[in-house]
């Protein structure tokens, strides 16, 4: 494979000494060849790639400004919303991105579960794309608090007590996490610290993860192996022209956050500085952890509570076998399909009652929708999986691409 | 998809939907509890292309001058953001120096009152908390440099906190030294009613009846708050017509380069 | 699907893609040189710094031959009460062959009140020859002791790598003893 300007001799001379261009072309170019029916969800990778550049980016700005102090943080935020030359739009932009970078990371979970991108070979891939979502979780945890408003002081104490809830040495590793006996200025010092730390680690999570998915290649909505040349396509140009438009409408959805309502996804109390004698009425997470805080909240006992919230992304890494159908598509699947929907909305109420005190029927649809949540994936995965006749398979991508009516548009074949 | 069997038993975009339609419908009902939701009276920076009135900013800042200051610190202000309400330079220093500040030390190593210039931000009514608790019946009077990002409901939620106060229906008790508003969390307020007809005297003329200055000061603390807001609305329009004429072109070249497929 | 043969070298249909991938390239290249904007001015003075750019001094307690270091964005002023001799010495010098060439008058409003920005114009370092036990170099004036800059009673560069004078702020005299830099 030759890639794009081999002729020319500067690219030569570095190739043969760093064969960095055959690298890219094998990685993003046209020798990497992909499935040529992936359809449009399957932008969430790139994107999240560009989520997480532009966080990296910002953050690295806003950090010349912000000052990691207990008497200081709240006013060098608002030192950067008005004194500081574009201070706001970087800000906003950093605040909103951190939402932005969840929502693709979370449809591009969801995919990776409808199609069972999670099955053999790529058992690993999936393994090494939930710890880059439990690592986006505590950076964005920490982030949350460095504005050091009243939602990110009691984000920081509930979240650090946490901890407290393990038997015996629960006590002293809160106070070790807090470097004091409540959280803190020196608390707040080393959640910046490690913000700041944790986001190359996730680029660095990023490249294994991608290493893993180049060993097979991509799943594809079929969920059917790719059997020659007939069935793929050259990532470059026809994928990176795709991402780059799905880039275009990404860009456009972010832009309407950071320039027409930047503060709608955050919570009015975090302009309020944080106050250590007065916990605000509601408090509530940003919105990609309200479905975990609705399973803490669901069990009424401190350890069990934290036991189970952990077990609801512990038990996503136990799906490849869990996941019983030799089938990988749940296009092909008619029941596990409904089955896979009702997971959706279940976890659409999980963030719902995340969202509302804990009061009242909240209780009962919260711990209602817990225990359907690992019921999906204990019982009606294993079972569905054993009981269950797919529908007939295609012969292979390139059929199926045919049998779709030849020029059908990719967009449409998306999520059913 | 020919022959799709006739299993669905929830269709499943359906269950989505409605998950979705019962979040949206029961979350606002939720926040809101037993208080009352905000007036929604209309300002002039609503909305996508919305700007600051200039009158209404300088008026506002003159009842927060007039009536808020008293109890009410402003501590992101400056003197020199006076420029970005409409104020000339001139007329910015000369507000700036009715104004006292702390300066020094001197030589001696005393410190000393000075006129206020453009670079100092406007002094707090109360040196520290405590005492503005000890002069306020044991309420602590919040800044205002943020209440309106600070609050659910925003400038409508100031406004009609501005102009809420009503007589106490009967079944409520008020505590000492109270005010009732329906608008307050809890419906009992500390802060006694600020407006009053023609409480201030407009340097413009314009008649400064309760709901006037209530709008006047809403606009100026919203201001206050964001003061960028008009900037950031400018660039919006020119980041958004650049990203549609880019993702039509992009959409346009990805055709292109996939005729050859479909 | 395999039977569109979209042309590759068919005159028109070609230019015209040429022209949609250049206007495209292009307008990716001219939006992310402006988004990268922001991300280089906000590293420029922020509007509360700018703020801060004028100070006053009062000069009534600086006694002839004495000087005196204010702090005038955030960088160190240098104002000296010159004695006669001094004033004589900076006029003493024929101005064309001084390296940046300038003459006394035009480097003071008042004679005997020499203002400038006390920081070398070769690296930045700050020149001794502010209090009387100071090196003041071999013309009498100040002495930078990082790389031995010789400045002269006008602050004028003499010997050593500096490539100019000593750098003369914008100031006013509001009254007789008092100036406002900036």
């Amino acid at each position: 494979m030759s890639s794009p300007g081999s002729g020319n001799r500067i690219v030569q001379w570095i190739e043969y000494r760093l064969p960095i261009f055959s690298w890219l072309d094998h990685t993003v170019g046209s020798g990497y060849p992909a499935p040529k029916n992936l359809n449009y969800l399957w932008n969430m990778g790139s994107l999240a790639g560009v989520a997480l550049v532009i966080q990296i980016v910002t953050g690295i700005v806003l950090a010349m400004h912000y000052v990691p102090h207990g008497n200081m943080a709240f006013d060098s935020v608002e030192h950067i919303m008005r004194n500081v030359n574009y201070g706001w739009l970087i800000r906003y932009i950093h605040a909103n991105g951190a939402s932005m970078f969840f929502l693709v990371v979370y449809i591009h979970v969801f995919r990776g579960l409808y199609y069972g991108s999670y099955k053999y070979p790529r058992e690993l891939l999936w393994w090494i794309g939930l710890a880059i979502m439990l690592l986006m979780m505590a950076t964005a945890f920490m982030g949350y608090v460095l504005p050091w408003g009243q939602m990110s002081f009691w984000a920081a104490t509930v979240i650090t007590n946490l901890f407290s809830a393990i038997p015996l040495i629960g006590e002293p590793i809160v106070t070790w996490l807090w470097g004091g006996f409540a959280v803190d200025s020196p608390t707040l010092q080393r959640f910046y610290s490690l913000h700041y730390l944790l986001p190359f680690v996730i680029a660095g999570v990023v490249i294994v993860h991608i290493w893993a998915l180049h060993t097979h290649g991509s799943n594809n909505p079929t969920g059917i192996d790719v059997k020659g040349p007939q069935d793929t396509l050259p990532f470059h140009p026809y994928y990176t022209v795709k991402d780059l438009f799905g880039l275009g409408l990404f860009l456009i959805i972010f832009a309407y956050w950071v320039f027409y309502n930047p503060n709608y996804l955050g919570h009015p109390d975090n302009y309020i500085p944080a106050n250590p004698l007065q916990t605000p009425p509601h408090i509530v997470p940003e919105w990609y952890l309200l479905p975990y805080y609705a399973i803490l909240r669901a069990i009424p006992d401190k350890l069990g509570g934290i036991v189970v919230m952990g077990a609801a992304i512990g038990v996503l890494f136990l799906i490849p076998w869990l996941d019983t159908s030799r089938v990988r598509s749940a296009t092909f699947r008619p029941i596990y399909k409904q089955f896979y929907w009702i997971l959706v909305a279940d976890i659409l109420i999980l963030g719902w009652v995340g969202a509302n005190p804990p009061e009242g029927y909240f209780i009962l649809i919260g711990q209602l929708a817990t225990a359907y949540y690992f019921l999906h994936f204990i019982i009606v995965m294993p079972f569905v999986g054993w009981f269950e006749t797919p529908r007939q398979l295609p012969d292979s991508i390139a059929t199926s691409v045919l049998d779709k009516g030849g020029g059908a548009d990719t967009a449409k074949e998306g999520a059913p | 998809m020919t022959g799709r069997r006739p299993v669905t038993f929830v269709r499943p975009t359906l269950a989505v939907v409605a998950a979705c339609v019962a979040l949206l419908a029961a979350g606002p009902s939720m926040a809101a509890g037993d208080v009352e939701a905000p007036k929604s009276p209309g300002f002039s920076f609503q909305g996508p292309f919305g700007t600051y009135d200039r009158g209404e900013l300088q008026r506002g800042f003159q009842v927060y001058q007039e009536v808020c200051s008293a109890c009410h610190s402003l501590k992101y202000f400056a003197f020199r953001n006076l420029r970005s309400i409409g104020f000339d330079e001139v007329q910015a220093k000369a507000i700036a120096a009715q104004y006292e500040v702390m300066g020094g030390p001197d030589e001696e190593g005393e410190m000393f009152e000075r006129p206020a210039v453009l670079a100092d931000f406007i002094p707090a009514p109360f040196a520290n908390d405590n005492a503005a608790r000890a002069a306020n019946n044991g309420a602590l009077p919040p800044d205002l440099s943020l209440i309106v990002k600070a609050r659910a409901g925003g400038e409508d939620y100031v406004y009609s906190l501005l102009t809420g106060y009503a007589d106490p229906p009967a079944d409520v008790e008020l505590g000492e030294g109270m005010d009732y508003n329906p608008y307050f969390g809890g419906g009992q307020i500390a802060m006694p009613p600020p407006l009053f007809e023609d409480g201030v005297e407009y340097a413009d003329g314009t008649k400064a009846s309760v709901d006037q200055m209530a709008r006047d000061v809403t606009t100026f603390l919203t201001w206050a708050a964001e003061p960028d807001m008009e900037a950031r609305k400018r660039m919006g329009i020119k980041v958004m017509v650049f990203l549609v004429l880019m993702t039509v072109l992009l959409y346009m070249v990805k055709r292109k380069v996939w005729s050859d497929v479909h | 699907m395999s039977t569109t043969t979209s042309g590759g070298g068919h005159g028109d249909d070609a230019s015209r893609r040429d022209f949609l991938y250049i206007a495209t390239g292009a307008f990716g290249g001219i939006g992310t040189a402006l988004a990268v904007w922001p991300l280089i001015d906000q590293m420029n003075p922020s509007s509360d710094v700018l703020a801060l750019a004028s100070t006053e001094v009062d000069l009534s307690p600086v006694k002839e031959g004495q000087a005196i270091t204010v702090v005038w964005r955030s960088k160190p002023v240098f104002i000296r009460h010159r004695t006669a001799t001094e004033i004589e010495a900076a006029r003493n010098v024929i101005v064309e062959d001084l390296r940046d060439p300038q003459a006394d008058e035009d480097r003071v409003q008042q004679d005997k009140w020499l203002i400038m920005v006390g920081v070398c114009t070769h690296l930045g370092c700050v020149p001794l020859g502010q209090k009387a036990t100071d090196p003041q170099g071999e013309f009498g004036g100040w002495f930078c002791p990082c790389h031995g800059s010789h400045y002269d009673t006008s602050g004028r560069i003499r010997k050593g790598p500096a490539p100019a004078n000593l750098m003369v702020p914008p100031y006013e005299f509001l009254s007789d003893t008092t100036i406002k830099i900036g």
